[in-house]
């Protein structure tokens, strides 16, 4: 292998879209061996690093479901940038819990929170620009762009983490044998 | 089973028609006729069916109690035929055939017609609760479609004079008795004859002939003949008549079974329902003589609900063979051997043609496919040894019991002996049932049946091999491409991607649901084909079906599974452009439009500023045209 690939950090983002932070705190959940990995990557975006934009990278991981416009953009970027792109957890993955909102239509939900719910007077849906608009559905994150891998778990655990990032490094195809890979 | 809320109302109104007591007093000539015999609960539930017109929850109840079964049980098997139904579907049930040489000549469009005509919404009841019209895996009428089935009776030769028609009798509720009888007329086409096709024999001639054999010599004759099996993988018969008699001689009781599998379920095929209609008393004879070789008290014919109008003729067939001495107590004379053959119905199943899974069935449970090994002729139907034979094989050999197995092995080619019929279909000037000795050579076929500009074949089924026109020198044999009988020709101007997404769909249809690599791959592969069609496909969508691909090769239960992508693979392989120009030049495409699903966002709060959209800005940026 050409040393220069071999010695240079690996360049890793990671975000969550319609997610809880779980996954990220599983990531955390690898302990001492965050250093071991820090020797190896640096981060780009990242809640761990408060940088906004995702420049150019080798891996991104992204934690939770697509559930309005902003995840779309946030995602579509993530794809631009990265050179392998990790869906991790439940919601991600399947759509987890935010998708439990998918059996409801949301005009009705949007009416019935803002307009017609006890004790509202003179609701409004919110329409300032600023905020991102909610999707009809809310999608897995391969159903909106390309995704190389998949993380199952909810949240997957920290071993799981550890020994899919490590394989990744490695140059070894990531493999989540028994009892890494679960879905629960 | 149709858990739409929609229904609901419905379902309970009309389950309610229906009092305990009375569907049980209704019901209990049915299960008495039955012996109230659990293994007959298929049986039971397709009669029920027909004096109730569906399967409402206090008959299951009814059944379940006088069988002695569990309901869920019962439920089980109710819920995993297709031709069962937990809901109404009228007084007419409509089913368009729905293999790919059925859309070839139009069956589309006219179940479009049909629907217009009489108001009514596909896979829907009619408002008025008279009909029901939906679409049914091949019917088996690929020389003579589009085909369709009404209240299970078959009517070949659609044209939109005749849907329309079918409509007016329906609306005018004619009962299907007077219908013009020519409708319901099925050919034989029977287009080139061989030694089987051929044959000048009475009914009885090769069970008498086996008698004076003996069962030893029987035996040898079958293993000079090297006779294997027609029903696609060739497994050598002689093995298999000789491992099933060793293990009932094993036995203290020493009870064995034949089974005939005729649920011909493969698309494209039908050479098996001309046998039955035509030459069932060799088919007959076959299993008597199979019967006779492994020293059976019993044989059962597997009929796919399908054929279903072939059954009178069949019991009628099986009345006379008893009259004359050919079933029963002492056959030919035998003081020692008695033989006699019954008739199950399937209830529109395609895995059932898989021999463990018609096994399951044929003991009234849900035709999941079994665990192998034990193989059927070692633990069978009900844990006996079991010959399971297709119809042609049977056929066969009868005719090797009849003329020896020098003469047989005679034909053909070394590792392949006798002839194959093949069912043709498609583009071709001549449809029907060919006999050939194997080792023909494609191009001949085609030449015989009048293909005139083919691009390529299916043999075998959608879960059989793909051939392009390079490939048309290669010859049907086991040595080279082994066959059941489906030979299904495409002419040049065909879409060679409509007919994989027609297959996608029908194994996705047909898996039974017992295996997660079966249940959810088959449903991935078609909505990836859904998606390349309606014009959001990749190249990554195409990796995704080689992906899938591999997976259930290699995690599936049974062949269902394991050859599901077989078509696609082999059409990915020889007709990539007519998958590549369906894609966006993208890396990747949502299957849906993004913008649309902020439409109710966009209309509850009154926006239509540019961050309502994902605009013109967001497709440039990945490079979009």
């Amino acid at each position: 292998m050409n040393p220069a690939i071999e010695q240079r950090k690996l360049r890793l983002a990671t975000t969550s879209l319609a997610g809880c932070f779980g996954c990220h705190m599983s990531l955390l959940d690898i302990d001492e061996r965050l250093f071991d990995l820090l020797d190896r990557i640096e981060l780009d975006r990242s809640p761990l690093t408060d940088i906004k934009h995702c420049g150019p990278c080798d891996i991104g991981l992204i934690e939770g479901a697509v559930c309005n416009a902003e995840n779309v953009h946030v995602l579509r970027e993530f794809r631009q940038q990265c050179k392998v792109l990790i869906a991790i957890g439940a919601c991600a993955v399947n759509g987890g819990l935010p998708a439990q909102r998918n059996h409801l239509d949301l005009g009705q939900c949007l009416q019935e929170v803002y307009l017609t719910g006890p004790g509202i007077v003179c609701g409004q849906i919110p329409n300032d620009p600023e905020l991102p608009l909610p999707l009809n559905q809310v999608h897995p994150v391969h159903e909106i762009v390309r995704i190389d891998y998949f993380i199952p778990g909810c949240p997957p655990s920290g071993d799981a983490i550890w020994k899919f990032l490590s394989d990744l490094l490695d140059g070894r195809t990531p493999r989540l044998g028994h009892p890494l890979l679960h879905f629960d | 089973m149709d858990r739409d809320p929609r229904w609901l109302p419905e379902m309970v109104v009309a389950d309610e028609c229906f009092d305990a007591i009375s569907v049980a007093e209704l019901l209990r000539p049915v299960v008495d006729l039955h012996r109230r015999d659990p293994g007959r609960l298929l049986q039971i539930l397709r009669e029920a069916q027909e004096i109730l017109g569906y399967l409402p929850r206090p008959a299951l109840t009814a059944i379940a109690e006088a069988l002695d079964l569990p309901r869920a049980r019962v439920e089980g098997v109710a819920g995993f035929y297709s031709f069962l139904h937990l809901a109404p579907v009228g007084r007419y049930r409509v089913l368009f055939s729905d293999n790919v040489t059925d859309r070839m000549l139009g069956s589309v469009e006219l179940m479009d017609r049909l629907c217009n005509r009489l108001w009514v919404e596909r896979g829907k009841l009619s408002e008025d609760g008279l009909l029901s019209v939906d679409t049914t895996s091949c019917t088996g009428m690929c020389d003579q479609g589009p085909a369709l089935l009404v209240n299970g009776q078959v009517l070949t030769r659609l044209s939109a004079e005749r849907i329309d028609r079918i409509g007016e009798l329906i609306r005018a509720q004619v009962a299907m008795a007077d219908w013009p009888r020519e409708w319901f007329h099925v050919a034989d086409n029977i287009r080139r004859r061989d030694v089987l096709l051929d044959a000048r024999w009475s009914a009885g001639e090769a069970v008498r002939a086996a008698v004076v054999r003996g069962r030893e010599r029987l035996l040898g004759e079958m293993k000079l003949s090297n006779l294997r099996g027609r029903g696609g993988a060739g497994f050598t018969t002689h093995t298999k008549w000789e491992s099933a008699r060793r293990a009932a001689s094993d036995d203290a009781q020493g009870r064995c079974y034949v089974v005939c599998n005729a649920d011909e379920g493969e698309p494209g095929t039908f050479k098996d329902r001309v046998l039955l209609a035509s030459y069932a008393d060799l088919v007959f004879d076959g299993m008597s003589v199979a019967g006779f070789a492994i020293g059976a008290a019993k044989g059962l014919l597997y009929l796919r609900g399908e054929y279903a109008w072939l059954l009178p003729a069949l019991l009628e067939n099986l009345a006379r063979r008893r009259h004359n001495g050919l079933l029963g107590a002492r056959v030919c004379g035998q003081p020692d051997w008695m033989f006699d053959i019954e008739v199950h119905l399937g209830a529109g199943a395609y895995v059932c043609g898989e021999e463990t899974a018609l096994l399951e069935s044929l003991e009234g449970r849900r035709g999941v496919p079994r665990i192998r090994p034990p193989y059927p002729v070692q633990e069978g139907y009900q844990g006996r040894p079991t010959v399971v034979n297709n119809v042609e094989t049977l056929c066969k050999a009868a005719l090797i019991a009849v003329r020896g197995g020098a003469w047989f092995a005679g034909l053909g080619t070394k590792q392949s002996t006798g002839t194959k019929l093949l069912s043709i279909a498609g583009d071709v000037a001549s449809p029907g049932v060919y006999e050939y000795p194997f080792g023909v050579s494609v191009d001949q076929v085609l030449g015989d049946c009048g293909a005139g500009n083919a691009q390529a074949v299916q043999v075998s089924g959608p879960s059989g091999t793909c051939l392009a026109r390079h490939e048309f020198a290669r010859r049907i044999a086991f040595e080279d491409v082994p066959t059941a009988g489906a030979f299904t020709v495409f002419g040049a101007h065909r879409d060679m991607f409509e007919v994989a997404r027609n297959f996608a769909h029908f194994f996705a249809h047909e898996s039974c649901g017992f295996c997660t690599p079966c249940r959810v791959g088959t449903t991935l592969v078609a909505n990836c084909m859904d998606k390349i069609a309606n014009g959001s496909g990749s190249q990554s969508d195409i990796g995704e079906i080689f992906r899938i691909h591999r997976l259930l090769h290699a995690a599936s239960h049974c062949g269902l599974g394991q050859a599901a992508c077989n078509p696609l693979f082999d059409t990915l392989s020889k007709f990539r452009p007519a998958y590549e120009r369906r894609l966006r030049s993208l890396d990747f495409a949502p299957a849906f439009d993004l913008d649309q699903a902020l439409s109710v966002a966009r209309r509850m709060t009154g926006r239509d500023d540019p961050a309502a959209h994902f605009g013109l800005g967001a497709g440039v940026q990945r490079g979009e045209p």
